[in-house]
């Protein structure tokens, strides 16, 4: 257990039958950073969430949330102290009115921030009188933010919290994410919004089919993935499948396109000896990398 | 100061705030004593992590542009010689002009232009995109 991570998964695994919906999962969240999950619908994202705040239990393989193992339930009801956490089916009493499910959180956390829930109850405009089971979705998922908010948690585990959030929702569901980050607490959250991804994220994590592919920071993307195009004068030469540095490798007529992981210069270097006419190297945003991680191969 | 942020630009963000404050405190649109928000606050404004603008700020204050002993916000520090790199951006700029006229002359459009540009200032990483 690493002490800098408030996250951490060693082989961690979930299997349904015959399905693994989380196959060996090694995740490290750093402390006081914001990391986002990314993987399409089914990838595992809500499976690995659940086994982190113990509403689901590994088959097999272990973490850590905050220092306190996943699958002790002592050490489990001390995390959830320091955890807040909003997910797939929130599991509010949906008998209760907006006031009375703010008034039975409030009772339990005795670092309660009441200007904090003043002023998301004001900002979200959370009807007080009406019962939960009445909310739509988006008004639901509001509540539910401000109840994970309102606390002084350590870490913040939202799973797809901008879901049926409309654009104005979303902008103050992500404003909140960097306040409360400024306060140096650990954001952890599953998203399909990449593009909401690639400016609050520090961190990305892309899963598929169980598998954890891509784990990485933002800044690490934005410096060392490139797209390199060479193109030439006849038909473009064969080129080795391995090609170091590449992650996948595309040919179609006098052209080819790389896409380097790194050092895209000693890519560029070793590409000129196949005598290119021209290379073009450009950037290569979240979306690319996270559409190219979970293409069907 | 109004920053612009493209987050998809190959640079990380971090970096186009340094570079963007450099550049206005090279061109005098921040002055010596002006203060930059606070990490919170110009995070939130810029719907950017605030480890982005801390990280821009601690960069800053590293290269002696920006002073954040006071505890209560980021101070610019200029001192001289500034104007005269003032007036080199501008003659430099003037250069890319006549450059810039020159390649629309001989039939290059923007797009090939740009391009271009890009490909010569991709590989030269400026001490401002190192990590």
């Amino acid at each position: 257990m690493n002490e800098g991570l408030a996250i951490e998964t060693n082989v961690l695994t979930k299997q349904y039958g015959q399905v693994r919906a989380v196959n060996q999962l090694s995740l490290r969240v750093p402390r006081e950073q914001i990391t986002a999950f990314l993987g399409r619908n089914g990838a595992g994202k809500s499976t690995t969430i659940k086994m982190l705040l113990a509403i689901t239990s590994p088959s097999s393989g272990t973490g850590w949330v905050l220092g306190k193992i996943i699958r002790d339930a002592s050490q489990n009801r001390e995390m959830r102290r320091d955890v807040a956490y909003v997910v797939e089916d929130k599991q509010v009493y949906s008998y209760m009115t907006v006031e009375q499910m703010i008034r039975f959180a409030r009772s339990f956390y005795a670092d309660w921030q009441n200007e904090k829930e003043s002023r998301l109850l004001k900002q979200f405009q959370l009807p007080l009188r009406q019962k939960v089971k009445a909310l739509s979705k988006g008004m639901r998922t509001k509540l539910a933010l401000l109840l994970a908010l309102a606390r002084q948690p350590q870490l913040l585990i939202l799973d797809e919290p901008s879901e049926g959030l409309d654009p104005v929702s979303i902008e103050e569901l992500l404003q909140e994410i960097i306040n409360a980050a400024s306060s140096g607490v650990t954001v952890f959250f599953s998203s399909h919004q990449i593009s909401e991804v690639e400016r609050i994220a520090d961190r990305v994590c892309i899963i598929d089919h169980g598998h954890l592919r891509v784990d990485t920071s933002l800044d690490a993307i934005r410096r060392e993935y490139r797209r390199i195009t060479l193109s030439f004068d006849g038909n473009a030469p064969p080129i080795s499948p391995s090609f170091p540095g590449v992650q996948q490798i595309k040919t179609s007529g006098r052209q080819i396109a790389l896409l380097a992981r790194e050092s895209a210069d000693a890519v560029v270097e070793l590409a000129r000896d196949m005598h290119p006419t021209s290379v073009e190297v450009t950037p290569v945003d979240l979306r690319e990398v996270f559409l190219e991680t979970v293409k069907e191969s | 100061m109004i920053f612009k942020l493209s987050p998809s630009a190959g640079h990380p963000l971090y970096s186009q705030v340094v570079q963007q404050v450099r550049h206005a405190i090279e061109t005098a649109v921040l002055r010596d004593g002006d203060v930059l928000p606070g990490i919170r606050t110009l995070a939130q404004e810029l719907m950017v992590s605030p480890n982005t603008i801390a990280k821009a700020y601690s960069e800053l204050e590293h290269a002696g542009l920006l002073d954040l002993r006071h505890g209560s916000g980021a101070y610019v520090m200029a001192k001289r010689r500034l104007k005269s790199r003032a007036e080199q951006i501008r003659a430099a700029q003037e250069r890319v002009q006549v450059l810039v006229e020159g390649l629309h002359a001989d039939g290059f459009s923007d797009e090939e232009i740009q391009r271009m540009f890009a490909a010569e200032l991709f590989f030269d990483t400026s001490p401002e995109s190192k990590p």
